[in-house]
């Protein structure tokens, strides 16, 4: 029985509605007040059942719910016979309810489209070596799948037999097909768009990244703030205050009317909801435009930094060095490329894989004595020659001589941006190489935006030489640029700053700055759905795209912008009906509820404005 | 000691939270400290004694407090 009126509320929210239509027509045209009065009744007991319901639910477990204080309000309208009243609070708070459902529904579309993107069924091998279809958590670790053409991908895995095009936008943000062979990484919930695969499950289920990042964003959208739960503690005891002070008001006045009243209006509706809704309305937007954030107190931070730092290789730059230049002097080239060649193939270097690649296919010596200079280079023995690879600083260690001419390219190629490379031959200077990392397309527009959007200070930290450091600092209109930072020397800036009071937001890509990450008051990482990048950080900017950042700062600016109008709101309101029941004539029960829901709904729609919020600067 | 987690009927008023966390008060084996309600994704996570409670008397908890279980997942 409580079951069926609670799931009947609709209906009984639409037959209240068209009796409170039919008492004041009749009321109107007919001058009929017994009609009026007993639509108006009957209205009042059927609408108040559901409310009642819930109320003594929630009383069995010692909680005072809005549905309490409303129950009562009506309960005492109907004692003076203020039928009126009890009509229209009890539809409008069941009319309101309905309508936060489909609004509510709304702000939460974002992570449920989400969600549903996670696969359901597999192609599994059976024991026959058959194919069948079975429930995707019935897929283990090790099992052999199928996947055809339009399907999901169901697990993480690599790819045993066939080829052919994925969409990763489930993943990266990305919507173009990526192309997959025997043994390419393939990642769950992103959509073969033609070809037929078969893959082993590497992991399943929550392990997958897909998983990960979906259980990442449904926690935080009911992850809570400092605020939240000072609110939530508040209405724990708020609702039985309202109780009190109502009660407290009918013993000293006598009047029914007056204590209801406050009873409807003390209702604490869009404080309790306004805050969850501008979040999960956020976040489901940052979801959509692959920035994920991970809760309501990051929302707050990174909306108040001031300071971002940002990590050279692979951030601002595309992490990829390539030799821009060669500058030879000598004859012999082919000896000193062999040579060189030969050195640096066991180097691990990044500098040494982007001179190898210059270089090409070529004959490799045997190495011998290889000798590391600390901020230097190599020197090593290659086929009875003292061979030495490095920075000017190790050409001068060995006292080698370099031309005014080398002395005047080694500064130009330094100015523009390059790192060098040098190699002498038994003391004699042969070449030299400028090897340049790319900085990424869009990255100047990009960090100017995030000046327009109120950041002072934008800092870029690098392990490579300042000359370098300072090119792209000039390249980038960055405020700050230090070269030669190891690791820890970035975490001990980052801890500086923190201690000069700045908000501080490191972004890196969360492998071997990590430790940085956790010590800013926000960690950013650009990752490409890599595991340690979800972990280790408050933000991630999927598939490394910087352009993400701005938006995601904007978005976090609008979001907390959005939760603090909310709680005006909210407050304003209550403060604004106590002050009239008290200091006023036109308020009354119902004009109370109608304000109290209408309030509600304003919280709702103000933060479904987030869903669309596109970055304009 | 298992944690459960249960999906339920879209949560939608403000109250909601607290007559959910009530009703987990009242059973004896639940873990109290973890309890969850998770208002945005409608779910409530919580550890339990398997021997004190079994899952069924926990969704029959929560239903009787007027809200529906979709799914409970225990682990």
């Amino acid at each position: 029985m409580q079951g069926y009126i609670l799931r009947s509320k609709n209906q009984i929210t639409l037959v209240g509605g068209i009796l409170i239509a039919i008492a004041f027509i009749s009321k109107w045209t007919m001058a009929n007040m017994e009609v009026f009065k007993w639509s108006l009744i009957i209205a009042s007991i059927l609408g108040l059942a559901p409310i009642a319901i819930q109320a003594y639910q929630a009383l069995r477990v010692k909680v005072v719910s809005i549905d309490v204080l409303v129950t009562i309000a009506v309960l005492g309208a109907f004692l003076i016979q203020n039928y009126e009243e009890s009509a229209i609070v009890t539809f409008l708070f069941l009319f309101g309810a309905f309508l936060e459902l489909r609004t509510l529904n709304q702000t939460r579309s974002a992570i449920k489209e989400l969600t549903e993107m996670a696969p359901e069924s597999a192609f599994k091998e059976m024991e026959n070596g058959e194919f069948e279809e079975v429930d995707v958590e019935d897929v283990d670790e090790g099992d052999i799948l199928l996947v055809k053409t339009g399907a999901k991908v169901p697990v993480d895995g690599t790819v045993l037999i066939g080829e052919g095009y994925i969409n990763e936008a489930s993943i990266t943000g990305e919507s173009i097909g990526v192309e997959k062979e025997k043994d390419s990484k393939v990642f769950a919930g992103t959509i073969l768009e033609n070809g037929t695969l078969q893959i082993f499950a590497d992991r399943v289920g929550e392990d997958t990244t897909f998983g990960r990042i979906i259980e990442l964003v449904e926690e935080a959208q009911d992850s809570k703030s400092e605020a939240e739960r000072f609110i939530d503690r508040f209405s724990k005891y708020y609702t039985p205050a309202v109780l009190i002070m109502s009660f407290i008001v009918w013993l000293f006045s006598r009047n029914i009317e007056l204590a209801i009243t406050i009873l409807v209006l003390g209702c604490p509706g869009a404080l309790v909801i306004g805050v969850p809704v501008s979040n999960v309305a956020g976040i489901g937007n940052g979801a959509r435009h692959g920035v994920l954030l991970k809760g309501s107190e990051v929302i707050h931070d990174f909306s108040k930094t001031d300071t971002i730092i940002f990590d050279k290789t692979g951030t601002l730059t595309i992490g990829n060095p390539e030799v821009s230049e060669v500058k030879y002097y000598t004859e012999d080239v082919d000896d000193s490329l062999v040579y060189l060649a030969s050195i640096e193939r066991e180097s691990s270097h990044p500098l040494a894989k982007a001179v190898l690649k210059e270089i090409g296919e070529t004959e490799v010596l045997p190495v011998e004595n290889t000798e590391v200079i600390k901020g230097g280079g190599i020197v090593a023995n290659v086929a009875g020659h003292r061979v030495a690879v490095g920075n000017v600083l190790l050409m001068e260690k060995e006292n080698v001589e370099l031309s005014k001419k080398a002395r005047e390219d080694i500064e130009a190629l330094e100015k523009s941006g390059n790192s060098l490379v040098l190699t002498s031959v038994d003391g004699d200077f042969k070449l030299m190489m400028g090897v340049r990392d790319q900085i990424r397309k869009g990255a100047k527009e990009d960090l100017s935006k995030l000046k327009r959007l109120g950041i002072k200070n934008l800092i870029m930290l690098s392990g490579d030489n300042q000359g370098t450091v300072d090119v792209v600092s000039r390249e980038l209109g960055l405020t700050e640029a230090y070269g030669n930072m190891l690791p820890e020397d970035k975490a001990e800036y980052v801890k500086k700053l923190k201690k000069e009071g700045k908000i501080v937001t490191f972004v890196g890509d969360g492998v071997n700055d990590s430790p940085s990450l956790a010590l800013a008051d926000i960690g950013i990482a650009m990752g490409s759905g890599t595991d340690v990048a979800i972990e280790t950080s408050d933000i991630v900017l999927m598939n490394s795209d910087l352009s993400r950042l701005p938006h995601a700062l904007g978005l976090t600016k609008s979001t907390a912008r959005n939760m603090l109008q909310n709680i005006v709101i909210a407050v304003g309101v209550v403060l604004v009906l106590l002050f009239s029941v008290f200091f006023s004539e036109w308020m009354n029960m119902s004009i109370g509820m109608l304000v109290h829901e209408a309030s509600i709904l304003v919280v709702i729609i103000n933060g479904m404005r987030l869903m669309s919020y596109r970055l304009r600067v | 000691m298992k944690s459960a987690t249960i999906n339920l009927e879209t949560l939608t008023c403000p109250s909601c939270m607290l007559k959910i966390e009530g009703a987990m008060k009242g059973l004896d084996g639940i873990e109290q400290d973890t309890v969850n309600v998770s208002f945005n994704s409608s779910r409530l996570r919580f550890d339990f004694d398997e021997d004190k409670i079994s899952i069924e008397e926990v969704e029959k908890a929560i239903t009787r407090v007027g809200y529906e279980v979709k799914k409970s997942r225990v682990k």
